[in-house]
């Protein structure tokens, strides 16, 4: 399925803050969970993730810092703030209320098409 | 998988070398993205792809380069402005860092060589009277060897060069001293006037090394000249501002900052400047290069208003220029812009585009300086028939001679480039060919003027 382009990016952030909710991560386990996560349909182009990261840092909703991977090489981990945690809470009433609301209204339209039947 | 894969360590050499081309993209950004392509391999190829194959999955999966350079854009505007003050080169910067050092003792080198003679007492400098003659005399010297000696760091040239670089400077060093002038008589002005184009030549083999004896080595130089000539105006105009600030700051507190202001700041900035403003060149080189195409394509068109405009009165009125002194340089500083403008716009140019109309343009400006030129010959050889030679004269003489010359054989050549009968490059090879004779007639007027004129 072809995601639209502005859901994609309106989304990016309240996923990447909620993967970095469950613990400290770096890009590209955070793309391989978002992968996991929608089984496959939210497939980011990966390079566009790292701005989306740098963006979240620069608004301090996040904090980065270089660690090493498990074969010691350099590795930048990204870690959520208290201030990207108050974001997140933001984020998620925000999406609830969109979601309620499109639930609501699928519910209303799913007989529609059996009735055209 | 039996046979050997690509090594994937010279790939992602050859990729990282590539992102690296990004001005956008930070060094850590790569390292960042590469350890994202690291992985990425690793579970390729752990589901069973091979090395090289799980290499072009991963990077087709990043994504286009392209795009992500521009979200990288979007996000760090300041990287885009950084470059003036980062370095272009490495960010680790040993180097650069060398290089800085190397530049700034090198400029407090040309300050002292030049405060030195304050100090001493041998010609000090007072902040209400005149200027010892002697540093007018000597101002080259305090600062093109320098200029120089950072060059010759900077490109490693042997030993051998020494024997292009050092003589010119001591013999210009010489004449310019010894030699028995009548006080500050026109042939001495002439000599503090020719005495920095001579020099500037020397500067040219430091410069390009080996590679003075091609075109792109001099055309290099051309472009040089040109960038170090904005730098330091802009570093003048941040001084003078620093200068404006010290009076006013220390004028509040009622003491007079005049002796720090013209004996120290003023002598050891402008000194010191020359050298840090071609330091910034060489290692900012392609920042302001887009500042000087663009220069040449506002002011082209203005010139040739000028001088086009300059002509038309001058044939409707049909008045005789008069050819003083003081209007004879501003003729040949005119004459000098228009050349560099025509330089500079080439060096600044695709050498295999076709004509624009911006070239016939250009055209129509070198043809307004030739017509110019001549006007001005004509002058001086109508004062030179009923006064006679005179230093000034016979060096305006010269000049001119050498401008015609160069603009008429230009016009030539441009004229078939822009009627598509011709190519750019020997129009370009003209140029760069040519730039050594303004330097012989300058240290002509140098070296014989002043013996030829019984050092009047």
């Amino acid at each position: 399925m072809n995601i639209n382009k502005d859901l994609m990016a309106a989304s990016a952030t309240p996923l990447v803050l909620a993967i970095l909710a469950e613990g400290d991560s770096y890009g590209y386990a955070i793309i391989k969970r978002v992968r996991d996560l929608s089984d496959g349909q939210l497939e980011w182009t990966d390079g566009m993730l790292y701005p989306v990261l740098h963006r979240l840092e620069r608004l301090e909703f996040i904090k980065a810092r270089w660690g090493k991977s498990e074969t010691g090489r350099k590795r930048k981990y990204y870690q959520l703030t208290s201030q990207g945690k108050a974001q997140l809470v933001e984020h998620r009433q925000q999406w609830q209320a969109v979601d309620q609301a499109l639930r609501l209204v699928w519910k209303i339209m799913a007989p529609l098409p059996q009735a055209a039947c | 998988m039996a046979d050997t894969p690509l090594d994937i360590e010279a790939m992602i050499t050859d990729w990282r070398r590539f992102l690296g081309q990004r001005r956008v993209l930070a060094p850590e950004d790569i390292d960042e993205l590469e350890d994202h392509l690291r992985g990425q391999v690793a579970e390729l190829q752990s589901r069973g792809l091979g090395e090289d194959e799980a290499f072009l999955v991963a990077i087709r999966r990043l994504g286009k380069i392209d795009a992500i350079s521009r979200e990288f854009a979007l996000e760090h505007t300041d990287r885009l402005w950084k470059q003036l003050v980062m370095a272009g080169q490495d960010a680790a910067g040993a180097g650069f860092n060398r290089e800085m050092v190397v530049a700034l003792l090198l400029a407090v080198g040309a300050a002292v060589s030049l405060k030195f003679w304050d100090i001493t007492g041998l010609f000090p400098l007072q902040p209400d009277q005149e200027l010892p003659l002697f540093y007018l005399i000597n101002a080259p010297f305090f600062v093109l060897p320098w200029l120089c000696g950072y060059f010759f760091w900077k490109r490693g040239l042997s030993h051998v060069h020494l024997l292009k670089l050092v003589p010119p400077f001591l013999v210009a060093a010489l004449v310019a001293n010894a030699y028995p002038f009548a006080g500050a008589g026109n042939t001495r002005v002439l000599s503090i006037l020719h005495m920095p184009i001579a020099l500037w030549l020397v500067v040219g083999f430091a410069y390009a090394g080996e590679r003075w004896a091609g075109v792109n080595g001099r055309m290099d130089f051309v472009r040089f000249t040109g960038e170090q000539f904005i730098y330091y105006l802009l570093i003048a105009i941040g001084g003078w501002i620093f200068i404006g600030l010290t009076f006013i700051l220390f004028s509040s507190i009622g003491m007079n900052p005049e002796r720090l202001a013209f004996t120290w700041v003023l002598p050891c900035g402008m000194t010191g400047a020359f050298i840090v403003a071609a330091w910034l060149v060489e290692s900012k080189q392609g920042v302001i290069e887009n500042i000087a195409p663009v220069l040449t394509r506002v002011f082209t068109p203005l010139f040739t208003l000028l001088l086009a405009g300059f002509l038309v009165t001058k044939l409707v009125a049909g008045q005789g220029i008069t050819m003083e002194r003081e209007v004879l340089i501003v003729y040949d500083i005119l004459l000098v812009l228009v050349l560099g403008l025509l330089l500079y716009s080439l060096s600044a140019r695709d050498m295999g585009a076709p004509p624009t109309l911006f070239d016939k343009l250009q055209l129509v400006l070198v043809i307004c300086a030739l017509l110019a030129d001549l006007t001005a010959l004509w002058a001086i050889a109508g004062r030179i028939s009923e006064f006679g030679f005179s230093p000034n004269r016979l060096a305006a003489l010269g000049e001119n001679l050498i401008l015609l010359v160069n603009l008429a054989w230009s016009a030539v050549l441009y004229f078939r480039f822009a009627w598509g009968r011709g190519a750019l490059a020997p129009l370009v090879s003209w140029q760069t060919a040519y730039l050594p004779v303004y330097a012989a007639w300058a240290a002509v007027v140098v070296v014989v003027f002043p013996p030829l004129f019984a050092f009047q």
